[in-house]
């Protein structure tokens, strides 16, 4: 009998009725061969992992983080409140302790999805790992989380949603920006002036392989979480770095996937992309389920494993070196950049355009974070798409000082309701969400 | 007329059923040792003064196999396993004689790398040297593609007295149960064969030449003749036919809980429709998790004989038995004789129930009625409580699309049937704690050997359609056809429907459109690139367990 080493709880929901489109990356089909390659294996059977039914979440679990415009039921479907109730669920099953480590391997995805949310993009509609954490920020007081996104897309929407947060350490490692969407993940995107340096960004080169992958991990990536201190790490996992992914450009292999989580050994890992759904999933998730649990994964192979075809270009691993001692630098350099960002008190704002490609919307932000060495500091975005509508949205963090929950309030208590169709209120002090606005649902 | 038999533990129930309900019952003691004896012992005394003639159908339901493999009394057998990449196929061992080979079949069921004959050829001189009779032969995914187990017995050829190919034990993915299933096949392959052949013999020197029946963990039968094929699916019967029993009295369109309560343990099922829910994984016994057909069913260690005791101020009841109630000259008291203090029954030694009784009550510094009370309360809580966690364990296993996350049927009994020896005395309390209705199932005392005799033929079968590899195929079936690309989902049914009626003839049964359903029906897109390159259809069907039509009216009259 094999007895896992880490008790390990999974989710799993392959929503097999479910599909963006029917040719769409994200189709009916996409988890059936994993499926296959779980039950052959007899995973469920392992003792010590368990499979956990999941629930789904509330809409107050969702405006936790998001702001839907003009409502959750605008932009999602069944399948999105199924697919981030069963990170909540495991996330659930870590923090009662019915689990040392979870794995929700759902979909949709979510990490392209940001704060303001007007529709899909990147497959996304919902950040499931960010409702998952606040969930467990609001539930079990749980405040400094890392996340690590081992997506080969650059994670945006985390990126977007904790920018201002310094309780939350974000890091993506992904396909250069230069050469895949979304297009963005440099490393000078560092974070706000709140936070300067929580947001770690690793662009790596593409046909970066086994060696590159594992060294960004054992040369940045797991000092800077040791020196964090997280209470819960959470890998956004990705699959798409797979050498056989049809989307990307990467040379990772499913051995690759398992060492990687032996090293990291995430919390809670949770499903985001990956498309080679028959030379891929089925075998990296086979690898990580059994790294999660401990258990001896050396000979998980997928059948068109020949290290010699995608072995890592001696000039990726020289660059993957530069960038990794930029990023540590960087790392170091954090509270000074983060003094230099701004004064206590400033209103911070910048100006951006964020492309809904799933939905083919044009969605134009302003936003205005007050510069706090308090707090994480309360922002707004004045928020309108090309599809007509235009919101503000109000955040006060969650440990928010006094003048930062004053700002917000004031913020919302005077913005015009004739000049937005909706003004939201996310307070995170209460655990409260606040609608201001004439027209209807759905208008 | 129709025998059904059921050895239990302790003794042996048999009946006999006629169109005007039942004819006799009898009760014979079971000798682990000597089954056949037992056997023959309760099939005489229910056969005494009937012509053979008059015997149209007998079902048998042993513990045969089942003691055997939980007290490992099996011969050695050969396993010969096929992995591919994955977890270490040695880490799935069953036995010693157990091999591990190459050879690698993909999820779909393409060839991903061959077997070697030379490895096949070593392993089976050795087996024969160390005079192996029984071979299981395993690979992964062989039920996408059996090519390898094919080749493997061929390889082996006939100096085996019987080889089983892991394909051929159930149409579920689950690699290391499959292996498990293949080798208790193998291992109870010889004394099922033998034991079996041996009971046709004497029945036949008395006349009786109808082909015998075997009950298996699903609650259905099959052919002693087909049951050479699939020994290990008759492993724990027992709780089977007692469920089997029950259901002539469960409500057609409702949802009832099952209790069976005996003196050591109280097994429970859920019946939906008056059909009992199937376990979906298969049967665990004796450290082997395996793909074999079972009821859903629960066991805990709470009966009439439970022993009780306090702890540290605290009453505890069960799980273990150390014998009869001291009312009948038990060493301990139980709720039994805590039923005796109550004065609900009352034939039995009542004096020494109340001795017993009191020295606990004494050590709780209270009454014995109250002791009693609080034994009684005890017993039923613990029985319901495990009854509404079975519920909720049924309701909450994992479903895979969102039509059944949001609409999928919820298990919410409103009915208890209970039945065994105490089971009379414990429906009144079970019903005021519960809430639910509670009824006694007529004729408990025999209801298992009636299950037996009223099950029907139940079987299964899987059909996997590939239709850009062209083909489709049903692995338990050994069939396998070329499809072409517009092979459908209604047609892969169809195909399943007919294989299932085959199949059910093989075994003995009918497979009449009433008995039948589909378990699963699943349909993709398999998109490369941007177009649709073929179906991958999954379906699943079985003749579900119940009754057998013609004795319907038997079962009304079993009341009487």
């Amino acid at each position: 009998m094999i007895t896992a080493r880490q008790k390990t709880g999974l989710v799993f929901f392959p929503a097999f009725d479910w599909a963006i489109s029917p040719t769409h990356p994200e189709r009916e089909e996409r988890l059936l061969y994993t499926q296959d390659q779980v039950f052959e294996e007899g995973l469920f059977d392992i003792e010590g992992i368990s499979e956990f039914k999941p629930d789904l979440v509330t809409v107050n679990d969702v405006q936790r983080v998001h702001f839907c415009v003009p409502d959750p039921w605008a932009v999602m479907t069944e399948s999105h409140f199924i697919s981030a109730g069963g990170a909540k669920t495991i996330g659930m099953a870590v923090m009662d302790k019915k689990v040392e480590r979870g794995f929700a391997l759902v979909r949709p995805p979510g990490h392209h999805a940001m704060r303001v949310v007007h529709g899909s993009r990147g497959f996304c509609a919902v950040n499931i790992e960010a409702i998952m954490i606040e969930f467990l920020r609001a539930a079990y007081k749980v405040r400094r989380v890392a996340i690590v996104d081992t997506d080969c897309h650059h994670g945006d929407g985390t990126q977007d949603i904790y920018w201002h947060d310094p309780d939350t350490l974000f890091i993506s490692l992904h396909q250069d920006g230069r050469t895949l969407y979304p297009g963005t993940g440099f490393t000078n995107e560092l974070g706000g002036p709140n936070a300067t340096g929580m947001t770690i960004n690793i662009p790596l080169p593409p046909h970066t392989g086994d060696e590159g992958f594992l060294s960004v991990m054992r040369e940045a990536v797991l000092p800077i979480l040791q020196e964090f201190k997280p209470e819960l790490v959470v890998n956004s996992a990705g699959q798409d770095n797979h050498f056989s992914d049809p989307i990307t450009n990467m040379n990772f292999s499913a051995q690759g996937y398992a060492t990687l989580t032996d090293l990291l050994k995430p919390d809670i890992c949770v499903l985001e992309g990956g498309y080679s759904i028959e030379g891929a999933l089925p075998y990296v998730n086979v690898g990580l389920i059994l790294a999660l649990a401990g258990v001896d994964y050396s000979r998980v192979r997928e059948p068109a494993y020949d290290p010699d075809r995608i072995r890592q270009p001696a000039m990726v691993t020289a660059r993957i070196a530069e960038t990794c001692k930029e990023v540590l630098s960087l790392w170091d350099q954090r509270q000074r950049l983060r003094d230099r960002a701004g004064e206590a008190g400033d209103l911070a704002t910048r100006e951006r355009t964020v492309f809904y490609d799933t939905d083919n919307i044009v969605e134009r932000q302003k936003e205005t974070v007050r510069v706090c060495r308090d707090c994480g500091g309360a922002w707004k975005v004045d928020s309108s798409s090309d599809r007509q509508k235009r919101i503000l949205a109000v955040h006060i963090p969650r440990h928010a000082c006094r003048a930062c929950q004053q700002a917000g309030y004031d913020w919302f208590e005077q913005a015009p309701t004739d000049g937005f169709d909706r003004v939201f209120l996310q307070d995170r002090t209460k655990d409260q969400f606040r609608i201001k606005g004439l027209q209807p649902s759905g208008a | 007329m129709i025998i059904g038999l059921d050895v239990g533990g302790t003794h042996a129930d048999v009946v006999l059923l006629g169109t005007e309900g039942l004819v006799a019952s009898a009760k014979v003691p079971t000798d682990a040792n000597d089954l056949f004896h037992t056997v023959l012992r309760g099939l005489e005394e229910i056969t005494a003064g009937v012509p053979p003639e008059t015997i149209n159908r007998i079902v048998l339901s042993t513990t045969l196999t089942t003691n055997a493999i939980v007290q490992g009394q099996v011969p050695p057998v050969g396993m010969i396993v096929s992995g591919g990449p994955g977890i270490d196929p040695a880490l799935f061992r069953t036995n010693e004689h157990y091999f591990t080979v190459g050879g690698a079949i993909d999820h779909r069921g393409r060839i991903v790398e061959a077997v070697d004959p030379r490895d096949i050829k070593t392993i089976a001189k050795r087996l024969r040297r160390e005079g192996i009779r029984q071979v299981g032969v395993v690979g992964k995914f062989s039920v996408r593609n059996p090519v390898h187990e094919v080749e493997i017995a061929r390889i082996l050829g006939d100096e085996f007295d019987k080889i089983f190919l892991g394909h051929r034990v159930a149409g579920s993915l689950n690699f290391p149960r499959r292996i498990a299933t293949t080798y208790l096949n193998a291992a109870v392959h010889p004394m099922h064969k033998q034991f079996f052949l041996a009971v046709q013999r004497s029945l036949n020197e008395k006349g009786l030449s109808v082909p015998i029946r075997i009950l298996k963990a699903d609650g259905g039968n099959m052919q002693f003749a087909a049951s050479i094929d699939f020994p290990a699916q008759t492993i724990l019967s027992g709780p089977a036919a007692s469920v089997m029993g029950s259901l002539a009295f469960a409500p057609d369109e409702d949802e009832a809980l099952v209790f069976d309560i005996g003196g050591t343990t109280t097994d429970m099922a859920i019946l939906v429709n008056g059909v009992p829910l199937l376990d979906p994984a298969g049967i665990e016994l004796g450290g082997f998790k395996t793909l074999i057909r079972a009821l859903e069913t629960h066991s805990i260690g709470m009966g009439g004989d439970s022993a009780v005791r306090v702890e540290n101020g605290e009453l505890k009841i069960g799980p273990e038995r150390r014998g009869p109630a001291m009312a009948y000259g038990g060493p301990v008291p139980t709720p039994t004789d805590a039923m005796f203090v109550l004065g609900l029954i009352r034939s039995g030694g009542r004096e020494a129930a109340q001795a017993g009784i009191s020295a606990l009550a004494a050590q709780l510094g209270t009454t014995p009625e109250v002791a009693a009370e609080r034994i009684f309360d005890g017993a039923c809580r613990s029985i319901i409580d495990a009854a509404e966690a079975m519920v909720a364990r049924v309701n909450s296993k994992p479903v895979y699309t969102v039509h059944e996350m949001l609409e999928g049927h919820t298990v919410k009994p409103r009915k208890i049937l209970v039945l065994g020896g105490p089971a009379l005395y414990f429906a009144h309390r079970l019903e005021e704690m519960s809430g639910y209705r509670v009824g006694v199932i007529p004729r408990w005392k025999v209801a298992n050997a009636i299950g037996a005799a009223l099950a029907r033929t139940t079987c299964e079968v899987t059909v996997f359609a590939d239709t850009e590899r062209g083909i489709a195929t049903a692995p338990e079936e050994n069939y396998t056809e070329n499809v072409g690309s517009r092979f459908s989902g209604e047609e892969a049914v169809q195909l399943a429907y007919r294989l299932l009626r085959d199949k059910a003839a093989r075994l003995g049964g009918t497979a009449e459109a009433h008995e039948v359903e589909v378990v699963e029906n699943l349909q993709f897109n398999m998109v490369r690139g941007f177009y649709t390159s073929g179906k991958n259809i999954r379906v699943r069907v079985q003749v579900k367990p119940g009754l057998i039509q013609d004795y319907d009216p038997v079962a009304g009259r079993l009341t009487d």
